[in-house]
């Protein structure tokens, strides 16, 4: 009642309902999304919609959510709210659109298999169900890892891979996934300058053939250099939009200023209601 | 005590399967499901699933003991291997069960949800193990064979159930091999794709219900787990593709079974269990010391040949220097027998009891000399490391620079202006 009262002030309700829910034309669309890990919030309300055939940077401080943003879109972790569509589809039907590169330490290289091996991963569910790689679908492996330059690395078990090498493999993988979207997390860290080139001039490609890239990055020097749009993240969306306009000072300060906001304290709060102490 | 009956033609009789067609039933089955073990183990152990198959045979116990206990109730034999093998794929699974409900429910860790399940299962069956002894006069004292194993009290239909899984068992995992590996090695990417996670862990979950309950009777269900983790740790040592390690760990695998079920035939007193196990183990051993690099023992000669290879670096370095008249060249520090192995290289001359630079030897000491200075000043320049504070870490790395970071090294001082020839900044 107090807001019949006192109609000046600003309500995010209505401005979310004034806004169509997804747009069918954005290669992801998020909505009213917020994600929570073990009932504490990391995301909270986001909305937005990417454009089509560009590279788009995620950046914000360490406990952003960046990483969160990604899986959550692609289903990888659940939603406490919200929804996302990809071209006006949900993620099950727009699946065989959608490439991933995961963060690199998020597997363990020691593991037994050659990089080929990890590339054709990328095949698996045009392969389908029990069926071994052919002989068409390891040149596609061949042909990926020759185009992030890891051709002569091929037969090299992936322990024996510098950093650098290991990420270039993961997004050899992604690529022979013949995607028309990518989510890239966190592909620049720790690599070599020879690395980055590789992968930007991958990105790049992508980009001209018409491809849109999500990529977490961290590295603020790089950005107005690498990508067209950039969306900065603390627990919300502080600003999204072409680098040109968005990627200014003052935004920087709204993203990575102050210590705690009193988001983050609230998401301390839930948490600690629920475990009861 | 006629435990060593055994004449030399006995062993080599039953080795070779000539042994009586019972005992050969039970040697074939047991190696079947070595073989099976080791496969289904490969992924366990990639997956680190290899606790919870412990859990999961200790959890087996009260199904045992509660199948024999509701078939005599109800008037029928408790002794039908199928029914048993029931009963323990049930509370198995209800073990593995128990653990991920205290994992989605508590903050406890998986060691210690393991080791919960683990304990309480096992005390349950051995609760109800006393209940069918003090009961059943006596008609199931064999059930005891399922802790410990016994190959001896197998009969032959017994062996053709346990060889039978064990095929097709091993058949299930090679054809779902692709499947397997890319959960194992990458689960959020394999999600990302679509691929039903949860129905592969629970296949190969299921798998390993197999193999642990069809081994039960032969094995025992305190040891049944090493068959399925000890193959594949062994095979591991030896190799770093996948389908070469789920080769290597079936072939130590049904190696094992085979010489466990041979022994225990041999001697019957002895539980086949426990040979199969000590027969992985001695293999894992082997497999640990000796394997090519990967091996401990592969390893030992790896590091000491690097510690020769610097301390002779650093030989030919102090000698560089001495004859050079650099300024604070120090005195080689060496053995004898060092000084006898540079000499053989022919990089030194140690005539009239004095130690001289070959011209081989000069360019090898000239080479070391300039990469300690390359390493040096790039900490001195770049790092802004006091030149007093940086030896120990030049020492290190001055031996394994590759002419790709030497070339790297030179380009990054001579943006800074700095050039350096025979090891002397310019």
């Amino acid at each position: 009642m107090s807001s019949t009262t006192r109609p000046a002030v600003y309500s995010p309700r209505s401005t979310l309902d004034a806004r169509p829910e997804h747009s069918a034309d954005s290669p992801v669309s998020i909505h009213a999304m917020t994600v929570a890990y073990a009932r504490k919030p990391v995301l909270w309300d986001v909305d937005y919609d990417a454009p089509s055939n560009a590279l788009i940077a995620i950046v914000g401080p360490n406990g952003a959510g960046k990483s969160t943003l990604i899986k959550a879109c692609l289903g990888l972790i659940p939603r406490a709210a919200g929804t996302v569509e990809f071209w006006g589809q949900s993620y099950k039907h727009a699946r065989s659109r959608i490439g991933y590169v995961p963060q690199r330490e998020s597997v363990d290289w020691d593991f037994p298999v050659s990089a080929l091996d990890v590339v054709c991963m990328g095949r698996y569910r045009k392969i389908g169900w029990c069926r071994p790689v052919s002989k068409s679908h390891k040149l596609a492996a061949m042909e990926a890892l020759d185009r992030v330059g890891m051709a002569d690395f091929a037969k090299r078990q992936i322990s024996q891979l510098s950093g650098g090498q290991q990420q270039r493999v993961f997004l050899a993988r992604a690529l022979t996934q013949e995607a028309e979207l990518y989510f890239m997390d966190e592909p620049f860290a720790g690599v070599d300058a020879a690395t980055e080139r590789a992968i930007i001039d991958v990105l790049r490609e992508l980009r001209s053939n018409g491809k849109t890239v999500i990529v977490v990055h961290h590295d603020l020097q790089t950005v107005p250099e690498y990508f067209d749009h950039v969306l900065l993240l603390n627990m919300r969306i502080v600003a999204s939009g072409p680098v040109s306009e968005v990627f200014t000072a003052d935004n920087l300060q709204k993203t990575y200023g102050g210590r705690l906001t009193l988001l983050a304290e609230a998401a301390e709060a839930v948490a600690r209601a629920a475990k009861g102490s | 005590m006629n435990d060593l009956p055994i004449n030399f033609e006995e062993i080599l009789e039953t080795l070779a399967l000539q042994g009586g067609f019972n005992t050969n039933a039970v040697i074939l089955g047991t190696t079947l499901l070595g073989i099976a073990a080791g496969v289904i183990g490969s992924f366990a152990l990639l997956r680190k699933r290899s606790l919870t198959a412990d859990a999961l045979s200790h959890a087996t116990l009260p199904g045992i003991a509660g199948a024999f206990l509701i078939a005599t109730s109800m008037g029928y034999s408790g002794r039908s291997m199928p029914l048993l093998m029931l009963g323990a794929a049930i509370t198995g699974i209800l073990g593995v069960a128990c653990i991920h409900l205290i994992l989605h429910h508590s903050r406890l860790k998986e060691d210690a949800a393991i080791g919960i399940v683990l304990s309480v299962f096992f005390g349950i069956g051995i609760v109800l193990l006393s209940l069918v002894q003090t009961s059943s006069s006596g008609s199931g004292a064999g059930l005891n064979h399922y802790i410990y194993g016994q190959t001896a009290a197998m009969t032959r239909s017994d062996a053709a159930i346990m060889g039978t899984i064990g095929i097709v068992a091993s058949i299930i995992a090679l054809v779902m091999l692709k499947e397997f590996m890319v959960v194992c090695f990458n689960e959020t990417f394999a999600r990302s794709t679509g691929l039903p996670v949860w129905l592969i862990d629970s296949i190969m979950l299921g798998l390993v219900v197999l193999i642990t309950v069809s081994g039960l009777q032969a094995v025992g269900l305190i040891l049944i787990v090493a068959m399925i983790i000890i193959p594949p740790a062994a095979a591991r040592f030896w190799t770093d593709r996948l389908w070469k390690l789920v080769l290597i760990s079936a072939l130590i695998g049904g190696l094992s079974g085979y010489a466990g079920a041979s022994i225990s035939a041999l001697f019957p007193r002895k539980p086949a269990g426990a040979v199969i196990v000590l027969v992985a183990g001695s293999i894992f051993a082997i497999s640990m010391l000796f394997a090519p690099t990967r091996g401990v023992l592969a390893d030992t000669i790896r590091r000491l040949r690097l510690k020769l290879l610097i301390a002779r670096d650093h030989v030919l370095e102090s000698l560089y220097e001495i004859e050079s008249d650099i300024e604070g060249a120090r005195h080689p520090n060496a053995s004898i027998m060092l000084i006898k192995l540079i000499a053989m290289r022919g990089w030194i001359t140690t005539s009239n009891n004095t130690l001289a630079l070959t011209e081989a030897g000069r360019i090898q000491g000239q080479r070391i000399h300039r990469n300690h200075k390359l390493w040096e000043q790039y900490l001195v320049s770049y790092a802004d490391i006091a030149p007093t504070h940086v030896d120990w870490s030049v020492d290190q790395v001055e031996h394994v620079l590759t002419d790709e970071l030497i070339a790297e090294l030179e380009e990054a001082l001579r943006v800074r202006g700095i050039t350096i020839e025979n090891g002397d900044p310019a």
